[in-house]
């Protein structure tokens, strides 16, 4: 109606020019490595790189290709993340929906020593040693169990399970299903938005930690690829990662390409699942910090 | 009466005690494992033959003014959090709402969300190359005549790199909070308003920042809960031993005295402290929020 037709004013021009500066800030360091990553190694170091790829090679990426460290730990992120994720469906939805069920007696108490553990946290030594004491270290147990449940996302799943209706339940147990049966019959069929949003969540999750590698593994052919990230990108150790790299290096390959190229391969799962990850994860933190 | 509730639930019982379980290990064995911090641990004969030596770690690094040095970097990253980056998202949701072309504005939000998937070593490793003495922002500088900075090696730039790459990450996604809130907002207020000739600027002050007020003063008291959390994961990959002075806080120390240096019972300590300080916060917040009539998470 009427706000169509308003005219556009100074405001409206100086705003849009303001969006437009914000979609460059956010978008430029991102796009500078993929150019950089696929640049002439000679171009890049002598800082010609601006806007656009300066005589384009993709021999960064076959380096990174054939570096055994970088492509074992992108191995290992791949499973941690796919096994991580099973464990946290797993965990969170064994503990959701108990807590989401009115006649699970001492829920009340049930929640409140879950929800304690937001707010007091144990600390990152004595957790240490409890991962040591399993005998965790330096094993994929020691990146996938202690994090098996973020309480936020189990809170979300649980404000999930008791918006289902009531008479699923009723009717289920009438016919004599007992709360696994309905569980697994019932529930689970019909949680399938949930499942994905948590699915999303922790595998995002999973595929950016890296302070529990740093701190439980010690084995290098664990590394996810996070630490190897941090070694070659913030440490500067790209020779070392890969004798293959210091060969190739000179005019073609730079250490800047080396860089930027594997932050793109770490970044790429994220940036092909963004329009799904930004539309649950929209939903999810309006769930989790408004009503939950 | 009871047993019978037992009984009949059973199921859910043992679907719960996994789950139970995990948070008892994972989460109270830790908690009471601060015992440590009471002893001087030895991990080859084991806590339980530890020697008690009550309080003496605290004592130690309460008289230490290193100590005061990381509580003072942790509040100040905090202070300079709520100056600078607590208030952006908020500016960004309004001048969002004010967008006239909502694909344009569906456009902005979706390239402001992307920053906050990146992992913190993505962020920092972006940081530590851009900033580098040979990196994007010193040539940029140097083109235009100005000198070289230091940014990584000099402790007065630590605080601003680690605020302005917060807000880089954060302030979109931060704006999803306050959007929800402003479209909520009754269209009929506008409408009077500017029956009565209120302008756009006019509209913002007196309507649209007086409806979200209420969102922000919940995100901010929870904010203040957090006082004593900061991001030490990032501060682990961009601080270096002549950023010290301003950048190590007190979990960063913890990692470096207890993992690194393996003085396990003195950095539990240290811990402790951080953990009891930053609970009293929350728990305070927390009560402050509802007694507001915020919802908080349970």
């Amino acid at each position: 109606m009427k706000l169509g037709k308003r005219k556009y004013s100074a405001f409206d021009l100086v705003n849009a020019l303001i969006m437009l500066v914000l979609i460059f800030i956010m978008l430029y360091p991102i796009y500078y490595m993929a150019i950089v990553s696929i640049s002439n190694g000679s171009s890049v170091a002598r800082g010609e790189i601006h806007f656009y790829p300066v005589r384009i090679t993709w021999k960064a990426y076959e380096v990174i290709f054939s570096d055994a460290p970088i492509v074992s730990a992108y191995r290992n992120t791949l499973i941690y993340t796919s096994l991580g994720v099973a464990i946290n469906l797993f965990m969170t939805s064994l503990c959701a929906y108990p807590l989401s069920r009115r006649e699970f007696y001492g829920r009340n108490l049930f929640s409140l020593f879950i929800v304690f553990t937001m707010f007091f946290d144990g600390g990152i030594i004595p957790r240490y040693l409890v991962v040591n004491g399993l005998g965790m270290l330096d094993t994929i147990w020691a990146i996938v169990v202690p994090t098996a449940i973020n309480v936020f996302y189990m809170v979300m799943m649980r404000t999930f399970f008791q918006a289902l209706p009531e008479a699923l339940h009723e009717s289920a147990h009438m016919d004599g299903a007992n709360d696994l049966t309905v569980f697994w019959r019932v529930v689970l069929p019909l949680s399938a938005p949930v499942m994905a949003t948590m699915t999303l969540f922790y595998a995002v999750s999973h595929w950016n930690s890296y302070f529990p590698a740093l701190i439980y593994l010690n084995d290098s052919h664990l590394y996810p690829i996070q630490i190897i990230l941090r070694n070659i990108v913030i440490q500067g150790d790209v020779a070392s990662q890969s004798t293959e790299a210091s060969g190739v290096m000179g005019t073609l390959v730079v250490d800047q390409n080396i860089k930027y190229a594997v932050v793109l391969i770490a970044i790429l799962p994220i940036l092909l699942l963004y329009p799904f990850l930004q539309k649950y994860f929209v939903k999810g933190s309006m769930v989790g910090s408004l009503k939950g | 009466m009871i047993l019978r509730k037992l009984a009949r639930n059973k199921y859910l019982y043992m679907m719960f005690a996994l789950p139970f379980l995990y948070f008892a290990i994972f989460h109270y064995v830790p908690m009471f494992g601060n015992i440590i911090a009471f002893q001087n641990y030895n991990v080859v004969i084991g806590f339980v033959h530890s020697p008690f030596v009550g309080f003496e770690h605290f004592k130690e690094f309460l008289y230490d003014p290193y100590f005061w040095k990381l509580v003072r970097n942790t509040l100040m990253l905090n202070v300079y959090g709520i100056v600078f980056a607590f208030p952006a998202p908020i500016v960004l949701a309004l001048l969002l709402n004010e967008l006239r072309s909502k694909r344009f504005k569906r456009l902005v939000q979706s390239v402001a969300y992307l920053p906050h998937f990146l992992s913190t070593v993505v962020i920092s490793g972006m940081i530590v190359n851009y900033l580098a003495y040979d990196g994007m922002l010193n040539r940029f500088i140097e083109s235009m005549g100005g000198e070289q900075v230091q940014f990584l090696s000099d402790a007065s730039w630590f605080r601003t790199i680690y605020i302005v790459s917060d807000i880089w990450q954060q302030i979109g996604w931060g704006t999803i909070i306050y959007l929800a809130a402003l479209t909520g907002v009754d269209p009929q207020l506008y409408e009077a308003a500017r029956m009565d000739g209120a302008n756009r600027l006019k509209q913002v002050l007196h309507i649209a920042i007086p409806c979200i007020l209420p969102v922000i003063t919940i995100m901010l008291l929870l904010n203040i809960g957090n006082f004593m959390t900061v991001g030490y994961e990032k501060i682990l990959l961009l601080y270096n031993g002549s950023t010290y002075e301003t950048a190590d806080v007190i979990q960063t120390f913890v990692y470096r005295r207890g993992l690194l240096g393996s003085d396990l019972s003195f950095a539990s300590a240290v811990g402790l402290f951080q953990s009891v300080v930053a609970f009293v916060l929350v728990v305070g917040a927390n009560r402050l929020t509802k007694r507001l009539g915020g919802a908080t998470l349970w």
